[in-house]
């Protein structure tokens, strides 16, 4: 056996042995267990074959924009005020659709440079252009429109994955899906029952404390008309909970300032703990420097008053103010021990900048994840053998050959699969055996043609020359054309798509190293033992 | 061992019965796309809400939309999956019960309609996940463990989950069987907080209106991608002739294929549509192998009649094309005896794909370059296809 050879030889044992140590990765024991559990840990499966739950979520990214065109509502009325400009009203036309759209009305056109100039001044994100009717539109400049929309969408993903993390599931995937659509794609594996997971990925959690006028009213109306029909300035009335009218679980309504004293931002941490009197679940939540100091002004300032704890523009909880408060604050609220855990992870989490609508869920439980790998496995075995059988009837040693480069691009493919923590899905596994069956082509091509040349009286060795030569050509055509197709299928598909397209892909890679060189490499060495003028077994 | 020893067929003679075969498919198939059911659209494309369940015992297909109808589920399609004694139904529900502001309303419907006699405040412990079971343990903890009570309770909950799973196909009939899995005191904690239904979600598929409309324009756009890119690859390789028979020779593939989904009203899902990209892929390089002998024959051959050189070419080329034909063929066939119902519809869209792609390079894309040559011989062009732009290629070209 020559040099040459030999080096190739070596060269092709060691990247067996690498791939093969992609495939098990180094196991701690050689036992069965070892190897077994050492190969799970290295192929990493998709949620069809492992088990879990895949949700898409649209960010409701108007809600974000819908925060920040409001408070510019507000900076706009007091800029007018301040400036003496007299106007008819400030609104938003359209806050479903339109949420960065304000129009003035009413403002007589000699104020037209004050408006402006607040505008410039006050409100650096938005452009003012007047209209008719002395109405101006002030609405968001479309750049800065875009970027708070993103800034939304990022916030959303820190915040679920908060959520997640402190769920404990684990190894979650949340990640930003699709181009300029606003969704997130959050994958949660092992997870086989969603529902609580998706209630606290979806709650707002957006924790105010404002000042309690009065309530709990049984009604709207009845609420309006202990206040003589009129809503007093800067009030609003929320739904809550029936608190104090002896544990009762209904709803009713209560009169709260429409500004609150402290909010989520000013929140430091909060968790959960038992009340002292009933022994219910209860909720503890503490503030900040900044926060504990804003609550003990607005506490020294109420004494004797009500506040009223709201979580997403519910009442929560109604307290009197007896003595002034810096940094602790307790919900009690008819929760069981899992609401108040919720709870508590909620609001350490952050708020949400903005709704999420749920688009799409899918989710396969881990028995029917068993079932497809064995499927799987079963068609690859009884796919291969078929393969295998056929070739060493058909081309007789050559057939070993073929085999033998079968079973290493096998190697190869998964191994790399090991290496570069491709996720391996049914379909994927789909790509496998579909390797097996394309990859078998190039050593048909190969032979065929070293037939035909051993047919027009070659001897082996030119003929095998001549055949391996030839061949290539077709075979990087026909490689290079499929590969390409599968990296169309990568770009539009889907998960499970994407495994098959990264299987077929890397397996049509590996063949073309194992139908040719390694298939090359058994042909010399078969030759170099060759007596001159032996046919050759194909 | 050889099957084609130096063959000879007259493939261009019998172009009729090809021709009249591949009508008889290709307009049963268009007959029932339009008539009969349509072109089925999996969910991936039409949206809804699909639950597989497999259940303790036989299940009644009466009773089960008895209680959809109840539940006020009206358009619910039940239907019983292979093999029967596994027990498994599809329930499928549509577009209209999937709306976004409630997602997974439909199915929420489904499972509290299937289940009956629902003890107040247990779970479902043959629908828990391990992380709920993990979360009551560590609530509960019986074991009074201390501080590696996560990762105790983290393996409890995982032994009893894979026992559900993968050893009783996720249904338990009784707590008892547990008996062995998991520490008794761990067992005996289980009753306060679980419960034991008849049913097992095995999976569950809800895709919105939105997610839909998306899915089918990123399926639309794959294909007139690879389409585009298939029309200029062979433009450049050959002719613009060559290019246009290799596309009406895909088209009349996709058409039997997607015929043959509308025939046995079997639904064309993403998975689908990627096997049917495959195995243009797959038809393109077929043709490719016939055409590029063609174009080495053209050279050779000049005096003699164009139908004689592509016959010729297809027999020197037929040995390859039945083998690998053969091979991929034998591989997609275990796929889809042995591959399980997910890839049912992936493996029977790849067994009829690589079964017409090979019989189109012969019957369909051929004869289009000789009724095209046939054609412009008639209308008084010059006959022969431009042997200057072929033997502009290298001298040098494969013999497959």
């Amino acid at each position: 056996m020559n040099k040459n050879l030999s080096w190739k030889v070596i060269v092709t044992v060691a990247a067996t042995l690498f791939f093969v140590v992609g495939i098990f990765g180094i196991p701690d024991s050689f036992s069965w267990q070892g190897v077994v559990s050492s190969l799970q840990k290295q192929i990493h499966l998709g949620l069809d074959l492992k088990g879990g739950t895949h949700l898409i979520l649209q960010v409701k990214v108007n809600d974000a924009v819908n925060v920040d065109s409001d408070s510019a509502v507000e900076t706009i009325k007091q800029g007018l005020r301040d400036r003496k400009v007299n106007y008819a009203s400030v609104t938003k036309p359209d806050p479903t659709n339109s949420p960065e759209k304000i129009v003035i009305q009413g403002v007589s056109p000699n104020a037209s440079s004050d408006v402006r100039s607040l505008v410039s001044d006050a409100l650096p994100e938005y452009d003012a252009s007047s209209g008719v009717d002395n109405s101006w539109t002030v609405a968001m400049k479309p750049q800065a429109l875009k970027e708070l929309k993103d800034r939304a969408v990022q916030q959303a993903i820190e915040t679920i994955r908060n959520r997640i993390d402190s769920l404990g599931v684990s190894e979650p995937t949340v990640q930003e899906h699709g181009l300029g659509a606003y969704q997130i794609l959050v994958e949660l594996p092992d997870v086989n029952d969603p529902a609580r997971v998706k209630e606290v990925m979806q709650s707002t959690a957006m924790l105010q404390v404002r000042q309690s006028f009065g309530g709990p009213y049984s009604s709207e109306q009845d609420a309006l008309q202990q206040h003589g029909g009129v809503l007093p300035p800067d009030t609003v009335i929320l739904q809550g909970r029936s608190i104090g009218t002896g544990g009762g679980s209904g709803e009713a309504w209560y009169l709260v300032s429409r500004v609150s004293a402290i909010s989520g931002r000013d929140l430091r941490s909060a968790d959960v703990s038992r009340s002292s009197d009933t022994g219910q679940p209860t909720v503890n939540f503490s503030l900040t420097g900044e926060g504990g100091q804003k609550f003990y002004n607005f506490t020294s300032q109420h004494v004797n008053d009500s506040l009223a704890v709201v979580l997403d523009n519910k009442v929560q909880e109604v307290a009197n103010i007896e003595e002034p408060i810096r940094d602790q604050c307790e919900i009690k609220g008819n929760f069981s021990q899992e609401e108040a855990k919720d709870l508590a992870l909620v609001l350490r989490s952050g708020a949400l900048p903005a709704g999420i609508n749920y688009l799409e869920e899918r989710t396969v439980g881990p028995s029917l994840g068993a079932d497809s790998i064995r499927h799987g496995v079963e068609a690859t075995i009884v796919g291969m053998i078929a393969v295998l059988i056929f070739m060493l009837v058909y081309y007789r040693g050559a057939g070993v050959n073929a085999d033998i480069a079968l079973i290493l691009n096998l190697i190869i493919l998964l191994g790399s699969m090991g290496y570069l923590k491709g996720v391996l899905t049914l379909p994927g596994i789909a790509g496998v055996i579909l390797t097996v069956g394309m990859g078998v082509d190039s050593n048909v091509l190969i032979f065929e043609r070293i037939r035909e040349e051993l047919r027009n009286g070659k001897t082996p060795p030119s003929a095998v020359a001549q055949g391996f030569s030839h061949a290539w050509t077709a075979i990087f055509d026909t490689h290079v054309t499929t590969i390409l197709s599968a990296a169309i299928l990568f770009v539009f598909g889907t998960g499970p798509v994407k495994g098959f397209a990264t299987t077929l892909t890397l397996g049509l890679l590996a063949n073309l190293f194992t139908a040719v060189f390694v298939s090359r490499i058994i042909f010399d060495w078969v030759l170099s033992r060759k007596q001159r003028g032996e046919a050759l077994s194909i | 061992m050889e099957f084609f020893h130096n063959p000879n067929i007259d493939f261009l003679g019998k172009k009729w019965y090809f021709i009249a075969f591949s009508l008889i498919f290709s307009i049963s198939g268009l007959l029932s796309i339009f008539f009969w059911h349509g072109i089925p659209l999996g969910i991936d494309f039409r949206g809804g809400t699909v639950v597989q369940v497999k259940f303790a015992s036989t299940p009644n297909d009466k009773e089960i939309r008895a209680a959809m109808d109840r539940a006020g589920l009206h358009d619910a399609k039940i239907q019983p999956l292979e093999p029967a004694t596994s027990n498994e139904e599809l329930i499928d529900l549509p577009i209209q019960e999937t709306n976004e502001q409630a997602l997974d309303r439909g199915k929420n419907i489904i499972i509290s309609a299937l289940q009956s006699n629902v003890p107040a405040g247990k779970q479902d412990l043959n629908n828990a996940s391990a992380l709920a079971l993990q979360n009551y343990l560590l609530d509960k903890d019986p074991l009074h463990a201390g501080t590696n009570a996560k990762e105790l309770y983290t393996a409890q909950a995982q032994a009893i989950v894979d026992y559900r799973d993968k050893v009783k196909d996720g249904l338990l009939s009784s707590l008892d069987e547990l008996k062995g899995t998991v520490e008794p005191a761990v067992a005996a904690s289980l009753p306060d907080g679980f419960f034991l239904s008849n049913f097992h979600v095995a999976s569950v598929s809800i895709v919105g209106p939105q997610v839909g409309k998306q899915l089918k324009g990123q399926a639309v756009r794959a294909v007139l991608y690879s389409l585009l890119g298939m029309l200029i690859y062979l433009a450049f390789r050959f002719e613009w002739i060559y290019g246009v028979a290799a596309v009406v020779t895909v088209f009349h593939d996709t058409l039997i294929t997607v015929g043959a989904f509308s025939l046995t009203n079997k639904d064309i899902s993403l998975t689908v549509i990627a096997a049917i990209l495959t195995l243009v892929g797959y038809s393109n390089n077929d043709t490719i192998v016939v055409f590029d002998r063609i174009r080495e024959n053209l050279k050779l051959m000049r005096r003699e009649k164009l139908s004689e050189i592509v016959n010729r070419s297809i027999n020197q080329t037929l040995s390859r094309t039945v083998l690998t034909a053969g091979l991929t063929f034998l591989t997609v066939l275990a796929l889809y005896l042995f591959g399980g119902e997910v890839l049912n519809g992936f493996s029977f869209a790849l067994v009829i794909g690589i079964l017409i792609g090979t019989y189109s390079s012969i019957a369909i894309a051929a004869p289009i370059l000789v009724a095209y040559q046939d054609w412009r011989s008639q209308n008084g062009k010059t006959p022969g296809m431009s042997v200057a732009k072929a033997g502009k290629q290298s001298p040098e070209k494969t013999k497959v």
